[in-house]
């Protein structure tokens, strides 16, 4: 395929992806919503009003980066691996397995899928923080990196799950068990500061910690750990995930008998 | 020299379970041809289909697509193939129209020329009325005809059908065999498989026989044919009979007290057979062929286990 084939085969998935979530908004824009007005009513108003300051910031204005990058960090998850498992399951990935489409396209393509959920949703919940808490950027280039390779991280991380999975019991092992955790154990409603030495030390081996609070950083100019550092961990693991979803896609994993 | 659409070579597979699908499967498809791929239940038609088609990996052997090897070369091998499987793959939640519209996009075929030849297909396959609604909201007969226009958009040299017309009404099976033959008369390569053998017999020109993984039979319909040493006739009499007459060496059998099985060798005419019948006084009122041909020899061949007696059933 030449590259204006390419360009052709990636808008079509791309586009197939969105209007995919976009058709089924109740159940893919509307539930993080909901949840996210939750989180900044209890942990935000009522508790959070009980709260003292952290790094000089209200409680309610403390979680909302947290928050809001919890919401990209699920939902493009959740996106790619809804959308390529139900195509691994209703057969019709076949539809790209036999066209000469390279790996990457599909990849890319998922990918696209999932950044758009996570960047739909991300910009939904910004808005609805907004009724909560003074919204401020600190750094517009660094919340937009932190908020577009996060989201990319995830996506691909939803496509080796879902490439794995053989029920969809197995697409909601790895959300429950590890991604909710770390995103939980990541400094969502605290700073690793306020923890015991022997688990900051934990801490710095999660690798959600570095994104919440690169993130955090670049709304509000305060962050647990180095930004740069921040930075460089979500490249290296996107390019360890990538390489790792190529290769499963080329072997035919999950798809090929 | 002209190369063949198809060429498969001593093509293994074994599924990850351990089942071993095929042993050898050797194909040779001339380019232009209507080629039938028959065998019995689990024999390995749609698992060598798969492997043509990418879909499954094969253990080892070698396929060539109009002479582009499907590992050296897969992308212009697939850009060449069409493939109608044997089970739906179509995402039920998207509309007629966006599934062939996007399986287009996938080949690298702009939105614009996507939707002049959906129509195109849509409207050859009685399908355009239907073109907004969702693919779970058609019949049986309606998915297996998406398939087959969403095989088409892309225009592939070579059309793999696999079981196209199970499920099909009688009617949309007959216009479906005259689409086939006018694609066929285009240009394209057709691969059939059906278990409807009076469909092979008089759509194809050539035929390959799969059972148990190895290819038993290759060649072309008239020589299989010819090898029918027997045909076997029903006769309905207008008298009713006891017991089976004695008629020279044709072998008869008695059904019911009204109809009679003859069979007849490729040496033998049906006059003198008729003859016979005239001078004991036995009344024919219609007749017909048992079964088609091709399928009287396919059960035998079936029967006995090998591809080396094709003696016919024997009446
Ligand atoms: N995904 C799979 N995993 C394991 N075994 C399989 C798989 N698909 C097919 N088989 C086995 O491979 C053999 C060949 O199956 P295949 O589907 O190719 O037969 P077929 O000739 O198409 O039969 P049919 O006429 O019933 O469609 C069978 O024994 C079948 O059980
Ligand atoms: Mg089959």
């Amino acid at each position: 395929m030449n590259f204006s084939q390419q360009l052709i085969a990636f808008n079509t998935i791309m586009v197939k992806e969105y209007l995919r979530f976009i058709r089924i908004w109740v159940q893919t824009i509307i539930p993080p919503v909901i949840t996210m007005a939750l989180y900044f009513v209890i942990f935000g108003q009522l508790i959070g009003s009980q709260i003292g300051d952290i790094d000089g910031y209200r409680y309610m204005d403390y979680i909302v980066p947290g928050l809001i990058l919890m919401a990209v960090i699920t939902n493009s998850y959740s996106n790619v691996v809804s959308s390529f498992f139900s195509a691994k399951f209703q057969k019709n990935i076949e539809e790209m397995i036999i066209s000469p489409l390279p790996n990457y396209i599909i990849l890319a393509g998922y990918i696209s899928g999932g950044v758009a959920r996570g960047v739909t949703v991300g910009i939904t919940v910004t808005v609805v923080s907004m009724f909560f808490s003074d919204f401020q950027i600190h750094s517009l280039g660094i919340t937009l990196a932190v908020f577009v390779l996060t989201s990319i991280l995830f996506s691909i991380a939803g496509l080796i799950n879902a490439a794995y999975a053989r029920s969809f019991d197995d697409i909601t092992i790895i959300p429950t068990f590890v991604l909710t955790p770390l995103t939980y154990l990541g400094g969502i409603f605290y700073s690793i500061k306020m923890l015991p030495v022997f688990c900051q030390t934990f801490s710095m081996a999660n690798p959600i910690m570095y994104m919440i609070n690169a993130f955090r950083y670049g709304l509000l100019g305060v962050s647990d750990i180095d930004v740069t550092t921040a930075l460089v961990i979500i490249v290296a693991f996107i390019i360890i995930l990538f390489t790792l979803a190529l290769s499963l896609l080329n072997k035919g994993v999950g798809i090929k008998p | 020299m002209s190369v063949n659409a198809l060429k498969i070579e001593n093509l293994k597979k074994t599924y990850r379970n351990g089942t071993v699908a095929l042993h050898g499967v050797n194909l040779d498809v001339m380019e232009g041809d209507f080629f039938a791929l028959l065998g019995p239940n689990g024999a390995g038609k749609s698992t060598t289909i798969s492997i043509i088609s990418s879909l499954t990996n094969k253990t080892t052997g070698k396929v060539q697509v109009f002479g582009h090897d499907i590992d050296q070369d897969p992308a212009t091998a697939r850009s060449m193939i069409g493939l109608v499987p044997q089970e739906f793959n179509f995402n039920i939640f998207e509309p007629v129209i966006e599934i062939l519209i996007n399986q287009a996009g996938f080949y690298g075929i702009s939105r614009k020329v996507a939707t002049r030849r959906a129509e195109k297909y849509l409207r050859k396959l009685e399908l355009w009325d239907k073109r907004f609604d969702m693919a779970k909201e058609l019949s049986g007969g309606m998915k297996r005809r998406l398939m087959i226009a969403r095989a088409l958009v892309h225009e592939p040299k070579l059309l793999i059908l696999d079981e196209p017309t199970a499920g099909v009404d009688i009617e949309i099976r007959h216009s479906m065999w005259t689409f086939m033959r006018e694609i066929n008369a285009s240009g394209t390569t057709i691969i059939l498989t059906t278990h409807y053998l009076e469909e092979a017999e008089s759509l194809c020109n050539h035929i390959a026989i799969i059972d148990k993984g190895v290819t038993i039979e290759h060649t072309s319909m008239r020589t299989l044919l010819d090898r029918l040493r027997v045909e076997t006739f029903v006769l309905y009499l207008e008298e009713p009979l006891s017991e089976a007459p004695i008629c020279g060496d044709y072998p008869l059998k008695l059904v019911d007290s009204n109809t009679l099985e003859v069979g007849v060798a490729h040496s033998q005419t049906l006059n003198e057979f008729f003859h016979l019948l005239s001078e004991r006084n036995i009344q024919v009122l219609s007749m017909r062929n048992k079964t088609n041909r091709l399928e009287q020899l396919f059960v035998t061949m079936m029967r006995d286990g090998n591809a080396e007696n094709y003696s016919g059933v024997q009446a």
